[in-house]
């Protein structure tokens, strides 16, 4: 078929074409509507691709005119079409989301869910602490020679401070009778072969495991969890052991807590100190859980006694140095008011699952 | 360490409220760890005394007494059998709050009609003031106790409850304490004045002594005192003693203890005609010498103990207790007071050998100063005379061989701030000091200090900086943060391997658990399906607290079992659990090899029965399948081969192998292991050695680039015997150079398969990293695969 349109009239259909589309596209109300209405204006076989296609028989001139304009149409409508097209498929999502269901306050499919035992999560919260401050995490033997033990940190045999250290002995025996073997009942040992072993400066904490012999009660057990530090360099001072500490103290107990600082005696610290905080059950006015006194002793400090530093070799002329030991039991349980120290040991997964 | 208030005021004004007081010698280091506050319930009751007493009319064992109470009298019912005209007493007012005496419960005293009488208030007991649990009759106060004064006035005292450290010894008594409190406080002591008459007859005359061991006793002090006369001791003395926890016994072992309560130097009194030879003989005990002590016990001694003896036996264990021999006793009329000093490393031997621990025993181990010997004897010897009517004979016995000179120490201001960080003045420094008895000869930026002569734990500069500051106050010092460069940082990398398996472990839904370290021989037999002896033996505790916690664990899995079992007792569902720490393998002659291991138990669901699907249970490829996650997310390549674990089932188990290492196993627990620990259920078990794991950890691995050219794949399925393993015909596939991935997707025995065979299908992934494989080369490599696996494994493609 051969058809010579006239250049206006063409365009007067296209325009007509044009206002018809949009009149139909307005009315569609489903994808199927708009797929048929999609063939019959812009198919292969609409008026619209017709009239493209008839172009080249048109002279030069009147083809640039008119084929600008159809397709200008073209554009038009396809535009059209998707925004049409955008607005239904919106308006059936919504209505999907209405009508499918499902109860979500069913349980979801159980994942098995393991947790650290809050020993361990303590002692990484106080590491990580120590190692923001430059502390190195350091470990020891558990079975350890009373010399390090206790030889080295000033408690010699027969001295009464062993009597508060009541000690798991191993069955060693040397070839004179001594039995120089044992369950560290600190991790003070971790200490004194530090002082033996590492160059200063030095700034390390050591946590693990303690033993002592002492019957279990809610506040005892033959095993339990300790950390010690030890700083040693230049020009350290009882000034940086208070600071460090407090430190420690503000970001584990909270900003608010209050802090106590007194003299205590431990045989390897000269001046010795021992920290405690304001009781968390009555906040210092004293009740059962802090004897009445307000306060909670956290951990026992000073400055390494020189004999100590002198007996691991280093002068204690020229290096000062600063150590700590706590007990990390007591600190989940102050924290969560655990009652009897025997659960963390005692392993019932209905008690570590709390945690 | 208990010390009455009242008994402090005698030393040391104080000016400070009891709780005040308190806290300041607790920050100083002598922590008061409780008080008892005595009478502070003593409203309305005041000191009277009996000016009549009439009988009741209605009753025989009434009597109706009437009380002086300065201001006014009062008539009162009472039936106490020891109420006596002129006694001071201590009178109730109605309204009083007291104990009664049957049932020890509080009341306030009401007025009451007693048979008919009117009586308003009442004359109490011990036990209605909370004093003491005596109840037989009225107290009856001291005839010098002023008519009208509150009774708190006249009786009431805090006691203070002192946590003493061991490196005061001089803090265990009376005046150490009023000492310290004179030095926080700022005020002055007032030592007992001691000061009496002596008989004229010489005392070396009456008795001599030898020191043969000098090294155990460096000074032996003496002094007789003859005439006396055993009784009780005063009222006053016996309430000071009860208040400090010692038990009155008669004057003489009284004013003894009284003493020591005062100056913290034992004292001990012999009675003198029962020493043989006149003579005191301090000698170290024969092997085996028997002692009967005060308590009546025989005690045997040893070569290394110290005796007190005279010319024929011992008299006493030096500075634990006395011998019967030469004991006090009512018809004693002279003594031989002994005020010495022992060796304290030996008599904490000697104390804890015998387990006689004492008062004086406590003292001598923290080593008090010989210095003390003779003021203490001087005071005690005084009071015996004051109190016993005796005569003192003239001088004393001082046998001091271990006199020495205590050499003064330097202290610098510039040493004190090195220490403290903080700078206190010389005439702070020397104030402070004195304050507590040192000796300061300042100069111009350091001070020479002498100790005093009670002081047994300074001897270094460090100590005057602790004496200094514990006076000025710890809260002088300010914080600081460490300014110094940051150490070099070695993190040792166990540490954080222990950390990414436990992290790991938990992700997987293992619960950590923490066991004891300590087990028991029983225990671990439990592991033995056949019983045969444990080799080698595990390290033993010479004195274990229970059998339980005798042998330290050479494998974690004997105390996770049992912590499995414990759980059962009330948990049905599927557990995951883990114990990462050391065991401890002996070595011979050296500490053991402390190697940490990381252990899992794994039973019975995999995932709760839900709402929908079936309940599945885990099995030996849930347990292997953690250990590959684990060893894969460490970076460490394992396979796995035939392993012979005795408590572990021998056909489900696999050992873990990493670059030749056997590190660690997997496998189904044996029934019979189950059966000893009361399990009736399927358990799988995972144990790994971190120690051998670590080296392969640590390691830096390298960069693969990502493939270029994209993979061909290919699914074959195969059939070959049915004990075949999996990890032979998968290392067959991958040998070939080509092969990127092998990977098993399905196991089939059964009816499609002929009998004793199983068909396993791969889907088998290959790629170049050089080029696009054509099919031609993919079916060429293939065609070879089967080949390999068809001479080596009898494999058929299955069609
Ligand atoms: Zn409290």
């Amino acid at each position: 078929m051969k058809e010579v349109f006239e250049t206006s009239s063409i365009i007067e259909q296209l325009e007509d074409l044009k206002l018809n589309a949009l009149q139909e596209l307005e009315g569609t109300n489903s994808v199927k509507e708009l797929e048929s209405w999609r063939v019959r204006y812009l198919g292969k076989k609409s008026h619209l691709t017709e009239v493209l296609r008839s172009l080249a028989t048109l002279p030069l001139e009147e083809r640039r005119a008119v084929g600008a304009f159809a397709n200008e149409v073209k554009t038009y409508l396809e535009k059209s079409l998707d925004k049409k097209r955008q607005v239904l498929y919106e308006a059936q999502l919504i209505s999907t989301a209405k009508e499918e269901y499902i109860d979500v306050t069913l349980p979801g499919r159980a994942f098995p869910v393991g947790r650290l035992h809050p020993i361990t999560q303590t002692l990484y919260e106080i590491c990580d602490i120590f190692v923001s401050m430059g502390f190195q995490v350091v470990e020891g033997p558990e079975v350890e020679w009373d010399y390090y033990n206790f030889e080295a940190l000033n408690i010699p045999e027969e001295h009464p401070a062993r009597d508060t250290m009541a000690t798991l002995w191993v069955d060693f025996q040397t070839d004179s009778g001594d039995r120089p073997m044992l369950l560290r009942t600190h991790t003070t040992s971790v200490t004194a072969r530090i002082i033996e072993t590492m160059k200063p400066p030095i700034r390390v904490i050591e946590p693990g495991k303690v033993y002592r012999y002492e019957a279990s009660d809610a506040t005892h057990t033959p095993m339990f969890y300790q950390i010690d530090g030890l700083v040693v360099d230049e020009g350290i001072t009882m000034a940086d052991l208070k600071g460090t500490l407090y430190e420690f103290a503000r970001r584990f107990f909270g900003e608010d807590r209050k802090v106590r600082f007194r003299c205590d005696y431990f045989p390897f610290v000269e001046p010795g100190a021992e920290m405690a905080i304001a009781c968390l059950t009555c906040g210092g006015k004293g009740c059962r859980l802090c004897g009445n006194s307000g306060w909670i002793e956290i951990l026992g400090a000073g400055m390494t006694h020189p004999q100590v530093l002198q007996r691991g070799g280093l002068d204690p002329e020229v290096y000062s140095s600063f150590a700590f030991g706590m007990g990390i039991d007591r600190l989940p349980m102050l924290r969560y008011g655990i009652d009897d120290t025997r659960l963390f040991y005692s392993n019932d997964l209905r008690f570590l699952r709390q945690f | 360490m208990k010390v009455p208030l009242k008994w402090l005021q005698e030393y040391v004004d104080i000016t400070l409220p009891p709780t005040d007081l308190a806290n300041r010698l607790t920050l100083a280091g002598n922590e008061v760890e409780g008080m008892q506050v005595i009478g502070g319930n003593w409203e309305n009751i005041v000191v009277g005394q009996v000016i009549a007493i009439n009988p009741h009319p209605n009753a025989d064992r009434l009597s109706l007494a009437t009380i002086d109470l300065g201001t006014d009298q009062q008539s009162v019912v009472c039936g106490a059998p020891n109420l006596r005209l002129g006694d001071k007493v201590a009178f109730a007012y109605v309204g009083a709050q007291l104990i009664d005496g049957h049932t020890g419960q509080v009341f306030r005293l009401k007025s009451a009609k007693i048979r008919g009488v009117a009586s308003s208030g009442m004359v109490c007991s011990e036990k209605e003031l909370g004093i003491s649990d005596s109840h037989q009759g009225i107290m009856v106060l001291p005839t010098e106790a002023p008519v009208g004064i509150r009774l708190t006035e006249y009786l009431g005292d805090v006691i203070l409850d002192l946590s003493i450290t061991p490196n005061r010894p001089d803090c265990l008594s009376v005046i150490g304490i009023a000492r310290e409190i004179a030095a926080l406080t700022g005020q002055n002591l007032h030592l007992p004045e001691v000061n009496y008459q002596e008989a004229p007859f010489p005392i070396d005359q009456q008795i001599s002594v030898e020191i043969l061991a000098p090294d155990l006793c460096p000074r032996y002090c003496a002094s007789l005192i003859t005439g006396i006369t055993v009784a009780e001791s005063p009222r006053w003395m016996q309430q000071r003693l009860l208040a400090c926890g010692l038990r009155p016994i008669n004057n003489i072992v009284d004013i003894t203890n009284y003493v020591m309560l005062e100056y913290s130097q034992p004292l001990h009194a012999f009675n003198y005609p029962k020493i043989r030879g006149k003579k005191i003989i301090v000698r170290r005990a024969n092997d085996g010498e028997v002692v009967v002590t005060l308590d009546g016990a025989e005690r045997v001694l040893s070569g290394d103990m110290l005796v007190i003896a005279d010319e024929e036996r011992a008299v006493a264990i030096a500075g634990v207790m006395g011998s019967a021999n030469s004991e006090i006793t009512p018809e004693t009329t002279s003594v031989l007071l002994e005020a010495a000093n022992f060796n304290q490393a030996s008599i904490h031997y000697t104390g804890s050998t015998l387990r006689l621990p004492s008062d004086a025993c406590m003292r001598f181990e923290r080593g008090i100063r010989p210095e003390l010997a003779l003021p203490a004897l001087r005071r005690a010897s005084q009071l015996i005379m004051q109190l016993t009517g005796g005569e003192v004979a003239k001088g004393w016995i001082d046998v001091y061989p271990g006199r020495r000179d205590h050499e003064p120490i330097l202290l610098s201001t510039a040493e004190v701030k090195r220490l403290l960080g903080v700078e206190f003045s010389l005439e702070q420094i020397v104030e402070a000091l004195t304050s507590l008895g040192f000796d300061c000869k300042p100069g111009a930026s350091e001070v020479w200090v002498t100790t005093p002569y009670w002081r047994s734990d300074i001897h270094l500069a460090v100590n005057l900086i602790e004496e200094v500051v514990r006076i000025l106050g710890y809260d002088k010092i300010p914080t600081t943060m460490l300014s110094r460069p940051l150490p070099r940082q070695n993190h040792e990398p166990i540490l954080k391997l222990k950390e990414e398996v436990r992290r790991n472990l938990t992700g997987y839904g293992f619960q950590e658990l923490i066991t004891y370290s300590l087990t028991s021989l029983e225990r671990l037999h439990k592991l033995l399906p056949e019983p045969h002896p444990i080799e080698p033996m595990p390290l033993r505790v010479a004195n274990p607290m229970t059998a339980e916690q005798e042998y330290l664990r050479p494998n974690l899995r004997a105390n996770l079992l049992a912590a499995l079992e414990a759980n059962r007792r009330h948990e049905d569902d599927g557990i995951r659990f883990f114990d990462l720490g050391k065991v401890y393998l002996p070595r011979p002659g050296d500490l053991p090899d402390e190697r940490e291991m990381v252990c899992g138990l794994l039973s019975r669901a995999r995932i709760e029965k839900l709402w929908r699907g079936e309940q599945e249970l885990l099995d030996f490829y849930d347990a292997k399948g953690v250990v590959e996650g684990l060893v894969s997310q460490l970076g460490v390549d394992a396979s796995f081969e035939e392993c012979r674990d005795e408590s572990l089932l021998p056909s489900k188990q696999t050992a873990i192998v990493i670059a030749n290492n056997r590190l660690g196993v997997v496998g189904e627990l044996h029934p019979k292991v189950l059966e000893a620990f009361d399990l009736s259920e399927t358990v799988y078990l995972f144990e790994i050695d971190l120690t051998d794991l670590l080296p392969f950890t640590v390691g830096h691995k390298m960069f693969q680039p990502i493939p270029r050219f994209p993979a061909i794949v290919r699914d074959i399925a195969l059939v070959v015997n049915a004990k075949v393993a999996h990890q032979k015909i998968q290392g067959i596939i991958t040998s070939f150079p080509l092969v990127a991935q092998a990977s098993i997707f399905d196991v089939y025995a059964g009816g499609q398969v002929p009998p004793g065979k199983k068909s396993l299908a791969y889907r088998i992934a290959f790629q170049s990293p050089t080029h696009t494989l054509t099919d031609e080369e993919v079916n060429e490599v293939q065609q070879q695969i089967l080949d390999k696996l068809s001479q080596e494994l009898r494999a058929m493609l299955r069609t």
